[in-house]
């Protein structure tokens, strides 16, 4: 359905994304994943046909967005970061122009509008004017623009964006339920939500893909060693080195509350029981032993710290660099 | 046909749901009533002086009135007609609805079409009420229909120019401000060349300025002549207008 070759987009000298490619397939739903500035929206807008691509090649449906962007339009349902709405306008009036831009007419227009008022919640607000509505709504009454024409194709840009938790959580049903049905990509950088509603996750930082699987796959793929937690009542000092010497653990990781050790071990070996023994013969204490699978928050926190390899503190780099070493901070504390 | 109707209505929409259009109408049918009374009572007078001199009196209320109140309508709507432009574009951007509306899938030329017609309709409900001042006129005394409704010809072509060199502005930036200076600021350089063309004379390079200046093509109108060449300069500034604007608009998703 959606197909992306090779897209590089540059703002002058600016690179904001770089030889992107990517894939949607009819009826699957994917999570554009990345901290802020890492070119989400940007990729959006070029698939929106909004913007042309510096250089490679877009397609929606079959059509090239840059040959006939009016045919991908027409299938395309968008919602941009800011929710388009025109705020002299009703929320009933915003959505029969929007039904009308897109050449729906009489008993299919009021069909459309009563479906995505009643699937949205706009039922209260309709005859309220835009710019009197509170942020979470205006957002509803965005998403409500895009699915109107039911379009085959969705991109959503941070859909969730000022919604309540209990919003949020029918929004991503709402998603859900147009799986199969509809290819929706959506944008965001929130984790949860990404396992939540996707197939699939692709990240992006610093204008690249670094990682596109599905979310199970995408944290056991970067699993380069299993984690085990060990805290210990009467630790003694020497715990570190002695635990070093089991056979099958790389490293010790001290530095968190008193008596707490991170140990990483050799992928596909199980040291817990190893630990365990030692920990009860020396009489140290055994307090707690488990062993921490990564979740998708690291993966992604693994991925946008790789980007400080790869782009030796270009000016490119900036974003992703400060978001990837604040991550670092969060993850040590 | 539908998007651009849909264009039309919504755009009327914001315009009355806005205290501009009220406002903007409101003095500009005051200028114009109030300039009309001052030549009105201006001809009386020139009529009484000749009937004491002469016994009777025949005034030309086309020369008297119309003509007069033809000339100053263009001033008031060079200052006018940009604010009412002014918001058309500028807003979009500001108010980040011009992505959707370029994602939308209607063709450019359709969105520049809906823009203008709607100011257009707008403009053309006022003109409409100024019509009041012939026709109440008309029932106290006699004159030539034949040059008011050129006249009104004239202003209608006039208006549209306007509008059209209005709307590019506000096609320019994303501040309304700036946009009604600049459609304001074209329009008077458009108006000045009118004197710097009569200033350089006969030449050649006085007549193309001439030319290019709407001064001469409406006040032909004004006077009763219509002729062609009055008719596609108007018509063809307004598509130059429109095509230029159609291409700022298309620029600006590129930045
Ligand atoms: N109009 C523009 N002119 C110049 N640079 C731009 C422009 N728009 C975006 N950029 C740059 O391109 C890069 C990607 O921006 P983009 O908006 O796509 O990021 P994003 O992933 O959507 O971020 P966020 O999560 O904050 O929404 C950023 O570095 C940004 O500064
Ligand atoms: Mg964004």
């Amino acid at each position: 359905m959606i197909d992306v070759q090779q897209v590089t987009k540059r703002y002058g000298h600016h690179t904001a994304i770089d030889r992107v490619t990517f894939s949607v397939a009819k009826g699957e739903v994917l999570a554009f994943l990345g901290p802020n500035g890492a070119g989400k929206t940007t990729t959006m807008r070029i698939l929106t046909c909004f913007m042309p691509a510096t250089e490679g090649t877009a397609q929606v449906a079959g059509f090239d967005c840059a040959e006939q962007p009016l045919e991908v339009k027409r299938r395309i349902g968008y919602l941009p970061e800011t929710p388009p709405v025109y705020q002299e306008l009703t929320v009933s009036e915003y959505l029969r122009f929007v039904g009308r831009l897109r050449g729906l007419i009489g008993g299919a227009l009021t069909a459309s509008m009563a479906r995505e008022v009643e699937r949205l919640g706009l039922g209260p607000v309709q005859h309220r004017l835009i710019g009197n509505l509170s942020r979470g709504y205006r957002q509803r009454v965005g998403l409500a623009q895009a699915l109107l024409h039911d379009p085959p194709v969705l991109i959503l840009d941070e859909p969730t964006v000022g919604l309540d938790p209990k919003q949020i959580i029918e929004i991503r049903e709402l998603i859900k339920s147009l799986a199969g049905s509809h290819s929706v990509i959506l944008s965001t950088h929130i984790l949860p939500e990404a396992t939540a509603v996707c197939q699939r996750v692709v990240i992006i930082s610093g204008g690249r893909i670094v990682a596109e699987d599905t979310p199970d796959r995408l944290s056991a793929r970067l699993r380069h060693s299993e984690k085990v937690s060990l805290t210990l009542a009467r630790a003694p000092r020497d715990a570190a080195a002695r635990l070093q010497q089991i056979a099958g653990v790389q490293q010790v990781h001290t530095g968190g509350p008193p008596g707490n050790f991170l140990l990483e071990c050799q992928l596909g070996r199980d040291v817990r029981e190893e630990v365990g023994r030692v920990a009860v013969t020396n009489d140290w204490g055994l307090v707690e032993l488990k062993s921490i699978s990564m979740t998708l928050e690291d993966v992604f926190l693994q991925l946008t710290r790789h980007e400080e390899g790869i782009a030796q503190g270009t000016q490119l780099a900036a974003e992703p660099v400060a978001a990837a070493s604040s991550a670092t901070t969060d993850s040590t504390s | 046909m539908t998007p651009v109707r849909a264009m039309i209505t919504k755009e009327l929409r914001s315009y009355f749901v806005s205290p501009v259009v009220y406002v903007v109408g409101a003095v500009f049918l005051l200028i114009v009533g109030l300039l009309a009374y001052l030549y009105i009572v201006f001809a009386g007078a020139q009529a009484i002086q000749l009937l004491q001199m002469h016994g009777q009196a025949s005034i030309n209320l086309n020369d008297l009135v119309f003509r007069n109140l033809f000339s100053s309508i263009r001033f008031v709507l060079l200052i006018i007609l940009p604010i009412l432009t002014m918001r058309l574009f500028a807003e979009e951007r500001k108010l980040r609805t011009f992505e959707f509306l370029m994602t939308s899938p209607i063709g450019l030329n359709e969105i520049v079409a809906g823009k203008f017609m709607s100011v257009f309709l707008v403009f053309l409900g006022l003109l409409g009420l100024t019509g009041l001042i012939p026709l109440t006129l008309s029932l106290f005394s006699d004159f030539d229909w034949y040059p008011v409704m050129t006249g009104y010809l004239g202003l209608t072509l006039l208006g549209a120019l306007f509008l059209a060199i209005g709307v590019l502005a506000s096609a320019l930036t994303e501040n309304q401000i700036v946009a009604a200076f600049v459609s304001f600021g074209l329009l008077l350089v458009l108006w000045l060349m009118a004197g710097l063309g009569s200033l350089l004379g006969d030449t050649a390079a006085g007549q193309v300025i001439s030319y290019l200046s709407f001064m001469e093509h409406y006040d032909h109108l004004v006077r009763g002549l219509v002729d062609t060449t009055d008719l596609m300069y108007f018509f063809s500034a307004l598509v130059l207008m429109l095509f230029l604007t159609h291409r700022v608009v298309d620029s600006a998703r590129w930045r």
